[in-house]
């Protein structure tokens, strides 16, 4: 593809992004409108009926197509597209806002992601059985796979892992829109009670109900502080379950989405070059490979990094200043906006306690299915 | 001249202690009982015992599959053409299930030597399994015991020659159990042995006995069915058989295997048998059944087997009663389980050569085997060319796992894996094992079990135990 093609081309000029959490009182409509009308004061819409060119939204749980975005917002006569990626849904989504003001159609475009889970009467994920080999298995279930492999060759271990918990809980209380707000201690996420092996309660997500939007716009339509996308990239990878030449070290789609996404944002040093990360840590190993996968340090080093404090507020290269997943919450649809809300906040000085300093280049990463796919987006100060 | 040319048994390794039936802890030595768990029942136990019996042998040569059970999870859907199809038996071999009676095991043991003798088929495969419930609580919940037993019957190189039977029918309400009710019931048992097991079981050997010009003391092994240990006791007085000659009944180990006990006992008495042995085999049942087989050179020949032998050295106690009552669907729930609709029927036609037989693909452009059936190779990416590769045979190696606590099972975690077998990648559940066990390269064969119950039918798929 060409790698200038995205690069410098379109500004996000407003993000919005309502509280995460059990919303038992609010519906799917109130938290778009929350997320989208946040979004529309920060970019300066006042007629969004005249001003959005078309809409790009991302759900997983929802099964009533983008009529349930544009009936919220009243979005009609325009197009409106739903994208569904798994956990990268919001990403991809994002990634098809920048993709139509790139190739010139539109001006104006709105991103919103969202998701209901709590509506569903069970707690955690579904367990999707359509087919006789589908086993009892869990996201979990999928994700820790790489444990006990990665454990073996690296040496790395539980421990680790619930430095991460404690880590992003803790930057879950410095984010207001967050659903958990409580820090947690290295020896409560040991003691807590085993999901599947190696994760305990703490290693997993909250999942939650959430809405997240942003506004895109023609670079040459926007202020001149407007921050910027560098690129994004969103990438499909084989079943690691059946895939012949999985190593269960890595995921292999954010291995390349970051060759991608790199490429198009001009980075040849990740770690040096990128401020502030947040990454999907839809359970703490996620985060721990990310770090790696992502190329901000080598395969194996993330056990140092972390003992260190590395990716904690205040360390070299914070990740997931909002709590991430894990604490923020995980509403599948909403968690690549979401990001891209973060990154926005941090690139523009509005992170509050949370603030990074100095922020320049600020990555977003989701990956999802088992897994399947990943997203990943840089965003950048003009 | 016909006769048992091979066999093999299942039994499952669970045991249920009859402390842990009263509520005490698990005791090892005390008496038990083998007890099928949540993901077995007399299909995938029928598999086991019938790749047991296979093995060293060409299964395209089994021209017919009888598979007799009681306790068969469908009253309509053949249980033989979804064993044939996990066996990968020919698919112009002939199925047919035996059902209805205790007796059904022997029955299904005489169609397939009449079916030889005919010669409508050369080599007939006939297994035997039973997984009955007795109600929470009940003597026969105790008494009762889960397995199989599978014999290949032909007319050359058997190790176990036929030199008759007899058989009769009568009409009987001692053991039964009616439609739609999970648990068997019996009369009164005095009455059960005094008028229906005792004479019966002596009718058909003294039938026998007749039949082939013998008298009691001719046999060397005695394989006698019989609902428990007493009237086992009684019954061999009866006949005069020597104490000696007795098959082990195995009470207090394995249980009354209902359509599947006499066969166990068989294959319990071809497993200490030398050429020359006679062997007596009654069951009972709505009327009775005798044989007798005359043990050959052959015996000598034949690898050795997995059978009674084998499988009761595999053992794992049962840690309480709640968790017995869980893995039977016992307890109480809120829902009944199953009550998701959403298997498709047309999902699981498409895919019964993988899910039932295992059968995955060798590329025959880059060679590589994978699963599951896929039309571009995950490797080379060649179209539409491969070679269907069944995997169930092989033995596999873990290439990782993990522990899940979070999906319901009577005995969390569940330890799932992913694994290579020969180079395909499979996705697989593994059981039999304790977590503590499982390690990276852990080499692991398949078992047939259920996999779970949506759509309110059971399911089956393969898991993985650790290889013996």
């Amino acid at each position: 593809m060409k790698r200038d093609a995205l690069r410098d081309k379109v500004a996000v000029t407003g993000v919005g992004c309502c509280p995460f959490g059990e919303n038992w009182d609010r519906a799917p409509s109130d938290m778009i409108v929350d997320a989208a009308y946040e979004a529309y004061a920060d970019a300066g819409i006042e007629d969004p009926q005249r001003q959005i060119d078309a809409v790009f939204t991302g759900s997983i749980y929802s099964n009533k197509g983008p009529h349930e975005c544009s009936d919220a917002l009243k979005l009609f006569g325009k197009p409106v597209t739903m994208v569904s990626n798994y956990c990268a849904t919001g990403t991809d989504a994002f990634r098809c806002g920048v993709m139509s003001i790139a190739a010139g159609l539109y001006d104006t475009v709105l991103v919103v992601g969202y998701d209901k889970p709590k509506d569903r009467g069970i707690s955690g994920p579904s367990v999707m059985m359509d087919r006789v080999r589908d086993l009892p298995q869990t996201p979990a279930g999928w994700f820790a796979l790489c444990a006990s492999t990665y454990f073996a060759r690296y040496g790395a271990g539980r421990e680790h892992l619930a430095k991460i918990a404690v880590k992003n809980h803790k930057n879950g209380t410095l984010a207001p829109n967050s659903f958990l707000k409580r820090e947690i201690t290295v020896q409560e996420a040991l003691e807590a009670r085993m999901i599947s092996w190696p994760f305990g309660l703490y290693d997993c997500a909250a999942q939650t109900d959430g809405a997240a939007a942003a506004v895109l716009t023609r670079v040459d339509l926007a202020p001149k502080d407007a921050v910027l996308v560098r690129g994004v990239a969103v990438i499909a990878g084989p079943n690691p379950q059946k895939d012949p030449e999985n190593d269960f070290l890595s995921w292999k789609p954010t291995g390349w989405a970051a060759t991608e996404v790199y490429a198009q944002a001009g980075i040849t040093k990740p770690f040096e070059e990128i401020d502030v990360a947040q990454v999907h840590d839809c359970f703490t190993l996620t985060e721990l490979l990310t770090y790696e996968d992502l190329g901000l340090i080598e395969k194996g080093a993330a056990k140092q990094h972390i003992e260190a404090g590395t990716f904690e507020l205040g360390g070299e290269l914070p990740v997931n200043t909002d709590g991430g997943l894990k604490a923020f919450g995980h509403p599948t649809g909403a968690t690549g906006v979401r990001m891209i809300y973060e990154n926005v906040l941090q690139l523009r000085g509005r992170a509050g306690p949370r603030q990074v300093k100095d922020v320049e280049l600020a990555l977003s990463h989701n990956i999802g299915g088992h897994p399947t796919a990943c997203g990943i987006a840089i965003l950048g100060r003009q | 001249m016909p006769g048992i040319v091979s066999y093999g048994a299942y039994v499952p390794p669970t045991r249920l202690g009859f402390s842990v039936i009263a509520g005490r802890p698990p005791k090892d030595g005390g008496p038990e009982r083998a007890v099928a768990w949540n993901d077995e029942d007399a299909v995938t136990m029928a598999v086991a015992a019938g790749t047991n019996a296979l093995r060293g042998f060409d299964r395209a040569g089994v021209d017919a599959l009888l598979f007799a059970s009681t306790s068969y999870a469908f009253k309509e859907k053949q249980g033989a053409a979804l064993i044939a199809k996990a066996l990968d038996l020919r698919r112009d071999a002939r199925t047919a299930d035996v059902s209805g009676s205790l007796r059904a095991g022997t029955d299904a043991l005489q169609a397939a030597f009449d079916a030889v003798v005919a010669g409508s088929a050369r080599l007939a495969l006939v297994i035997a399994s039973d997984c009955r419930l007795g109600a929470p609580g009940s003597a026969l919940e105790q008494g009762f015991g889960d397995g199989a037993a599978a014999f290949l019957i032909g007319r050359d190189d058997a190790i176990a020659e036929l030199e008759g039977s007899f058989a009769f029918a009568d009409e009987i309400v001692d053991v039964w159990r009616s439609e739609g009710e999970p648990f068997v019931h019996a009369w009164e048992e005095r009455f059960v042995v005094q008028e229906g097991y005792t004479p019966g079981i002596g009718e058909a050997v003294r039938g026998l006995l007749e039949r082939i010009a013998a008298k009691p003391g001719d046999f060397t092994k005695a394989a006698l069915y019989a609902p428990d240990a007493r009237s086992h006791a009684g019954a061999a007085a009866a006949l005069r058989l020597d104490r000696g000659v007795l098959v082990d009944p195995l009470f207090g180990r394995l249980g009354n295997a209902g359509v599947a006990f006499a066969p166990l006992l068989l294959v319990s008495a071809l497993e200490g048998a030398k050429p020359g042995d006679r062997i007596l085999l009654a069951s009972y049942g709505d009327g009775a059944a005798a044989f007798a087989f005359a043990a050959t050179p052959q015996l000598e020949k034949l690898e050795p087997r997995r059978g009674v032998a084998w499988h009761l050295a595999r053992r794992r106690l049962v840690a309480s009663y709640d968790r017995y009552l869980k893995a039977r669907s016992l307890d109480a729930r809120e829902y009944g389980g199953g009550r998701d609709a959403g298997l498709s029927a047309t999902i699981h036609f498409r895919e019964r050569d993988e899910d039932i037989s295992l059968a995955g693909q060798r590329c025959s452009r880059c060679g590589g085997l994978q699963f599951p059936i896929q039309r571009v190779c995950e490797r080379c990416f060649a179209k539409d060319d491969f070679e269907r590769v069944r995997l169930a045979d092989r033995i596999g190696r873990v290439v990782t796992y993990t522990f899940d606590f979070f999906f319901p099972t009577p005995d969390p975690p569940t330890i799932v894996t992913v694994t290579d077998i020969d180079g395909a990648r499979v996705h697989l559940q593994l059981v039999d094992v304790r977590p503590e066990d499982v390690k990276i390269g852990l080499p692991v064969e398949l078992s047939f079990r259920r996999i779970h119950q949506v759509g309110g039918r059971p399911n089956y798929y393969w898991k993985g135990v650790p290889a013996s």
